[in-house]
């Protein structure tokens, strides 16, 4: 997909005006916040387990190149194969390969933000492969011809009446008078139309939440229990991760799993977690006949030892979007691109660029709710801080907000100047505005005042109150 | 009362300086009733945010640099805004990880720097202020820097309850941005706009008359949705309920003889 980053302020202003996204968003922050603490509140060792976790994932950082190569020669060993993918293109064409190879026609697919970030329905359909998503969300907005509003939730933009809309547009043959008015009737409807596809499917893709470095397994947690049908009935399953899913042991996945699924969704445990290692056996009953992992890079290898390493820790649970009081006002799409909020903010300019993605790091309150929540214990805020250095480095910032904020620095560099500057202001702003309290309008401030009041300065500073206060004491 | 009163340096924020001096007043008098002796350095302005938050670390630097230089000396530095304090507290010491010196001086004011309120409460050891009146039902935002920087959530409540007439009513979300943000509701006023209308809304809802919160860049925030919609609620700094200083003092965007 094309992102649209740069007209992120362009994206907010028509999502502050979406009367359907505003109340998605609002049914958003009274249910996932709540579901998290009340699963967290059953744990009292959450918080070591975060320590835990942090551990892992850093450790796994420092030696990338030792489990990489460890879980390939463990997949070899198990009869797969793994695709070693610099870029999107080099993924798209490697999974393109292996639907060529075998004939396929149809690939239905598990949730996965890999396959979004390479843009993978799109150039597969360009090459006569029609992708079948089976997550429901993923489902909904591939009908809806959208991208994902969030990595755990994609249609979590849309309200139920929008989505049985799409159903009655896109199914043929569904009897018009067919309810379709709350979750269970749609979640029906869905699952008689993807059923016949699952079984129709030549290959099956998923994506990882885990690549288990001792076993040569992969592993996803899922809801709906899709990724299961997608994975074990076509022919071969393609799974499609990125190189920072590594895991070390079994043992270490049971520890993230336990912070994953309680973020996410404040689950203690996610209705399906499935282990994949292999193809089938000899004497497996079911299962596909070809097992490949293609691992895409995409910028992810050079992040490593510089400021930004710390982000490759992110298991995609999504509180930090959940929690975001930016991302709750305008939603996901405004960040325009794949991954929204403040993991977003951090990971879509090393990935995109921050000439198109400059406003995502800028577009935080540094509230620090993301952080406070990340099982990762990511500086996501510290990390938005640094991309606002190399921007403002690199004078990409701006103009007019550059001058306001040398003009405002060289006098907060200068106290005795500072004094008279804001001594000053004080008494005009305090005089014009004094008698009413405060202002409705002022000169260089029509952002603010354009829906809100500025209360006015009482008039004096503090400051000169304060050696007048002294002179009377000690004259 | 100790024999030797502890010294301590107000930093008064640039914001409390310009629009608020009755802040910097009401945390004066509630430190000297509490018995510190409090001086004001005269070589202060800013904590820096506006810089350090706009990737412009070399004049955060400098700006730092001053306040450590300024507050030198005291045994305590005390700021009435969390943000503020958070700031010297938790990112003084991280702006200058290359140079060892001004480091440790920075971790030392670190160290010594303290929010009002959790001053008072946790550093002090006060369960009350000295007797006050306040007569309203009140509702509390807690600012995000003093409540995740620096973990003021309990403090400021207890110091309430020994306020005579006053009455609590818990905020709804009162852990959730207000959409001030510093810079934030400069570079993107509509959203920020959106996130205080919808703090508003939660406010009026408590059915409290007076909003407190112990950040002035939010409270400017909030005052000034709740003035522009109507509202009659009065906000104000906690500081000035604290301190007893309501009735001579109008709230924040207010107009006098309201308080």
């Amino acid at each position: 997909m094309q992102p649209t980053s740069h007209s992120f302020k362009e994206n907010a202003r028509q999502a502050l005006g979406d009367a359907n996204l505003q109340k998605a968003l609002k049914l958003m922050q009274s249910g996932f916040p709540a579901r998290r603490a009340a699963s967290i509140a059953r744990l009292p060792e959450f918080d070591a387990l975060r320590d835990q976790g942090k551990a892992i994932k850093d450790h796994v950082l420092e030696n990338l190149d030792v489990y990489l190569e460890t879980f390939e020669k463990n997949v070899v060993a198990q009869g797969g194969e793994v695709h070693w993918c610099r870029t999107p293109q080099e993924a798209r064409e490697a999974v393109l390969a292996i639907c060529r190879r075998l004939g396929a026609k149809t690939v239905t697919k598990g949730k996965t933000m890999i396959a979004e970030e390479i843009a993978l329905n799109d150039y597969l359909e360009a090459n006569g492969v029609t992708p079948v998503e089976t997550d429901l969300g993923e489902y909904i907005i591939q009908i809806r011809r959208e991208y994902p509003s969030h990595i755990i939730a994609p249609a979590l933009h849309l309200v139920k009446e929008q989505v049985a809309e799409s159903f009655r547009a896109t199914h043929k043959g569904l009897d018009a008078k067919r309810a379709l008015e709350d979750a269970p009737t749609l979640v029906a409807e869905a699952r008689s139309i993807l059923r016949q596809k699952f079984l129709a499917a030549d290959i099956g893709l998923t994506g990882a939440n885990f690549c288990v470095a001792e076993t040569g397994s992969t592993l996803i947690v899922t809801n709906e229990g899709n990724g299961d049908l997608t994975q074990t009935l076509p022919k071969a399953h393609i799974v499609l991760a990125s190189i920072e899913k590594l895991t070390p042991t079994l043992e270490d996945v049971s520890t993230i799993l336990r912070l994953l699924t309680r973020s996410a969704t404040g689950q203690e445990f996610s209705a399906y977690t499935t282990v994949s290692t292999g193809p089938r056996r000899a004497d497996d009953t079911d299962g596909p006949q070809e097992y490949h992992v293609v691992f895409l890079d995409n910028g992810r290898s050079a992040m490593l030892g510089t400021e930004f390493q710390d982000m490759l820790r992110c298991i995609r649970c999504g509180a930090c979007m959940n929690h975001c009081p930016v991302y709750a006002t305008v939603g996901g799409h405004a960040y325009g691109w794949v991954y929204p909020g403040p993991m977003g903010a951090v990971l879509t300019p090393t990935l995109v660029g921050i000439d198109e993605a400059g406003h995502l790091p800028n577009a935080s309150t540094f509230c620090g709710r993301c952080e406070s929540v990340c099982p990762m214990k990511i500086p996501l805020p510290q990390m938005m801080r640094h991309w606002r250095e190399r921007e403002f480095a690199q004078k990409r910032s701006p103009a007019a907000y550059r001058y306001g904020l040398a003009f405002w620095a060289f006098f907060a560099r200068r106290p005795a100047l500072y004094r008279l500057a804001i001594g000053l202001a004080a008494r005009i702003l305090g005089s014009i505005g004094g008698p009413r309290g405060r202002f409705r309008s002022l000169p260089l401030a029509g952002g603010w005042t354009q829906g809100r009041d500025l209360p006015a300065p009482e008039g004096r500073t503090f400051m000169s109150l304060w050696a007048a206060r002294r002179k009377r004491i000690s004259p | 009362m100790p024999d030797t009163p502890i010294r301590v340096g107000l930093f008064v924020t640039c914001l409390v300086d310009l629009f608020r001096p009755t802040v910097g007043f009401a945390a004066v008098k509630l430190l000297e009733d509490a018995g510190c002796l409090v001086e004001v350095p005269a070589r202060q302005t800013c904590c820096g945010q506006p810089a350090y938050n706009s990737g412009d670390k070399s004049d955060a630097k400098a700006i730092a640099r001053d306040a450590i230089e300024a507050f030198a000396g005291f045994d305590h530095v005390v700021v009435p805004s969390g943000s503020c304090a958070g700031m010297i507290r938790r990112h003084f010491p991280l702006l200058f990880t290359d140079e060892p010196e001004t480091r440790a001086k920075a971790e030392d004011l670190s160290r010594r720097t303290h929010e009002l309120v959790s001053f008072l409460a946790d550093v002090l050891k006060l369960d009350r202020v000295p007797e006050t009146r306040y007569a309203g039902i009140v509702t509390y935002h807690d600012a995000c820097s003093g409540l995740r920087e620096l973990g003021i959530k309990a403090q400021p409540r207890r110091l309430l309850q020994s306020v005579d007439g006053l009455r609590l009513t818990e905020l709804p979300g009162a852990e959730t941005c207000c959409g001030f943000g510093g810079t934030f509701c400069i570079k993107y006023p509509a959203i920020s706009d959106r996130m205080v209308a919808d703090k508003a809304a939660d406010i009026a809802a408590t059915g409290a008359d007076t909003l407190l919160a112990g950040d002035l860049g939010c409270l400017l925030n909030m005052a000034g949705k709740l003035t522009r919609l109507g509202s009659e609620l009065r906000v104000r700094h906690v500081a000035e309920v604290l301190a007893g200083m309501t009735e001579t003092v109008p709230p924040i965007g207010g107009v006098a003889a309201q308080g």
